[in-house]
């Protein structure tokens, strides 16, 4: 069984999402007996230590460390995969692999298994899960196609550490025209943490008030190492940017810690944050809908209880 | 320019989902049902470029007979003309889906294809993208930003380090995410003008080929837990953080 994971990186380094295929990738090779390659979106500061987190093999793929296309990289990405004969090509449900899985599915003419939580081979088959109805519902199925690609929800796979150095290839890709082409990247405002990538969220709601009463939630989140989010209502009000909303039509999170800060617990807003693994609610509302699922509720004024959790981290 | 719109009917966001006792579907019978979400923002792009350009926004619809309601919502906001591709039953398959819709837009071409970054019911994400392979047209995903540039568009969309700025020539598929702008409501007007709009039917006979599954409901959380009130319950809360969940 050939097992292959499409790695991201920035400047060199694989990105956290590409360790957790490689994770779920080993752990089904070793148990349906298999390899792992991590096919690289372009090369590696150091590519034999992907082994660490699962691969056998390494296949960089240099090319793509130019500007991104996603109708070059695509197609690109089909050739390099068809000598690789994968029976499952796993990718993250990244930006990137938002980007390019559809098309890829499209070109290896196989479908796809958008966002799966869960993945097991079983009975000769794999069988995938994933959330529908924005996680109301789950949907288990097999994946007939081979090869099977699928792409994994953030921050749900477990990273496993500690293989030996995986061999390291490097393949070659004709050259391609490139019709749709990333022009330049904006960095986000100071280099903040991405929500989907932080252990921590400290998200605002209307009960914030304003732009400016997001600052005490800066300030926790500066001492937890927390990313800070935001509910709709306080994106279109216009105090937060989009980047920051969380829900149904926002981002959809995974922390290990969400805490949630005059925000009421709307049923879209959940859809985005439910996941997470402990949900802190701060409210003044003791009637509001997000203690029912907050494992700690504190009933009270966001403006006394965030600065005083502030303080006593400090 | 020639702009076609994907749209899809979905149940409503506040919908509170029940599962048929086999496990197989859901219960539609009392969904209320909207446009999907995301296609309001594709469907006020397209309006705003005719708007300043001229041309016409065609939607386009893959799904059951039901569906032309939805159609006239969207004819009600603005668009010339709607086609619905009739099929059987839902198409919980993009790849089926996707298909269905390279079919008729190989017959159609437009120079420029719009739709909602994903269906906020089976939320695959897959359809605009799965199309442009098809079509061999270059794509972006859920952009937030759009400008007509003198040979094609130029995108913006979020990605994990900030945003990305893409250029893309026409014909080309771009699938829109919220921010991109603010959808209107139709007028009393345009709700008139909707009706006498010629929305097309063209049966089908496309089914999913992707098998369906089994459904389920997700395993509820514990029910929440109230540890305090004000500012005197930080400590607590502290202390349950690192002690009880150890997470800090
Ligand atoms: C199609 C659709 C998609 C949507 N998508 C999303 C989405 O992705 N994300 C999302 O969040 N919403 C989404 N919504 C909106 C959602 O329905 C709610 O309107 C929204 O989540 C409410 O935000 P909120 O909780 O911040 O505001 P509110 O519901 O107004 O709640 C504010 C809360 O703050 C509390 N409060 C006020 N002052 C204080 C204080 N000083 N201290 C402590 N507590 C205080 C109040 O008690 C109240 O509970 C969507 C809606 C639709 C129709």
């Amino acid at each position: 069984m050939n097992i292959v994971c499409l790695i991201e990186q920035t400047g060199g380094l694989e990105r956290g999402s590409a360790r957790e295929a490689l994770g779920l990738a080993r752990r089904l090779a070793d148990a349906a007996g298999g390899q792992v390659t991590g096919l690289v979106l372009g090369s590696l500061r150091d590519p034999a230590t992907l082994g660490a987190w699962g691969a056998d093999r390494v296949v960089e793929l240099p090319a793509l460390d130019g500007p991104g296309s996603s109708d070059a990289w695509s197609a690109g990405l089909a050739d390099a995969l068809d000598p690789l004969a994968p029976d499952l090509i796993l990718l993250s449900a990244s930006a990137t692999g938002r980007e390019l899985g559809p098309r890829l599915a499209a070109r290896l003419g196989t479908g796809l298994v958008a966002e799966c939580t869960e993945l097991a081979w079983q009975d000769g088959q794999w069988l995938a899960t994933r959330p529908i109805f924005a996680g109301k519902v789950l949907v288990t199925a097999p994946v007939n196609t081979k090869p099977a690609l699928v792409s994994l929800r953030a921050k749900v796979f477990a990273v496993q550490e500690g293989g030996p150095a995986a061999r390291v290839e490097q393949a070659s890709l004709a050259g391609r025209e490139m019709k749709a082409v990333v022009e330049e990247i904006l960095a986000a405002a100071g280099g903040k943490l991405d929500l989907s990538e932080a252990d921590i969220i400290v998200s605002g709601g209307r009960g914030v008030g304003g732009p400016e009463g997001f600052a005490p939630l800066e300030e926790l989140a500066a001492k937890l190492g927390a990313a800070v989010g935001a509910s709709r209502a306080a994106v279109d009000a216009g105090w937060r940017p989009h980047s920051q909303q969380v829900g149904q039509t926002g981002r959809v999170v995974n922390p290990t810690l969400y805490i949630a800060c005059g925000i009421s617990g709307a049923i879209q807003h959940l859809a985005g944050m439910k996941n997470s693994r402990y949900i802190v609610a701060i409210n003044k509302d003791p009637e509001a809908p997000i203690f029912k699922l907050a494992d700690y509720g504190i009933v009270g004024d966001l403006f006394e209880v965030v600065p005083a959790l502030s303080r006593a981290l400090s | 320019m020639r702009i076609v719109v994907c749209l899809k009917r979905v149940p409503d966001t506040e919908s509170v989902i029940r599962l048929t006792p086999d496990g197989t579907t859901i219960e539609r019978g009392d969904l209320n049902y909207i446009i999907n979400p995301y296609d309001e923002y594709a469907l006020e792009a397209a309006l705003q470029l005719k708007e300043a350009e001229g041309g016409e926004v065609v939607l386009l619809c893959a799904g059951e007979a039901e569906a032309d309601s939805t159609l006239r919502k969207g004819l009600a906001m603005g668009a010339d003309e709607a086609v619905l591709l009739q099929v059987p039953q839902e198409l919980r398959d993009p790849w089926s889906t996707a298909r269905l819709l390279a079919d008729w837009l190989r017959a159609h071409p437009a120079d420029l294809i719009l739709a909602g970054k994903q269906g906020v019911d089976y939320d695959h994400g897959a359809v605009p993208g799965m199309l442009a392979e098809l079509l061999g047209l270059p794509s972006a995903t859920a952009i937030c930003a759009l400008e007509r540039v003198a040979d094609g568009v130029r995108v913006e969309r979020e990605v994990e380090a900030g945003r990305e700025r893409i250029r893309l020539p026409l014909p080309c598929v771009l699938s829109a995410d919220k921010g991109l702008n603010e959808p209107r409501y139709a007028s009393l007007k345009g709700i008139m003008m909707a009706k006498k709009k010629p929305l097309e039917v063209l049966e089908s006979q496309a089914t999913a080929e992707a098998e369906a599954g089994r459904l389920a409901l997700p395993p509820a959380r514990p029910a929440g837990r109230v540890i305090g009130e004000g500012a005197q319950a930080a400590g607590e809360l502290l202390r349950l953080l690192k002690e009880e969940a150890r997470v800090l």
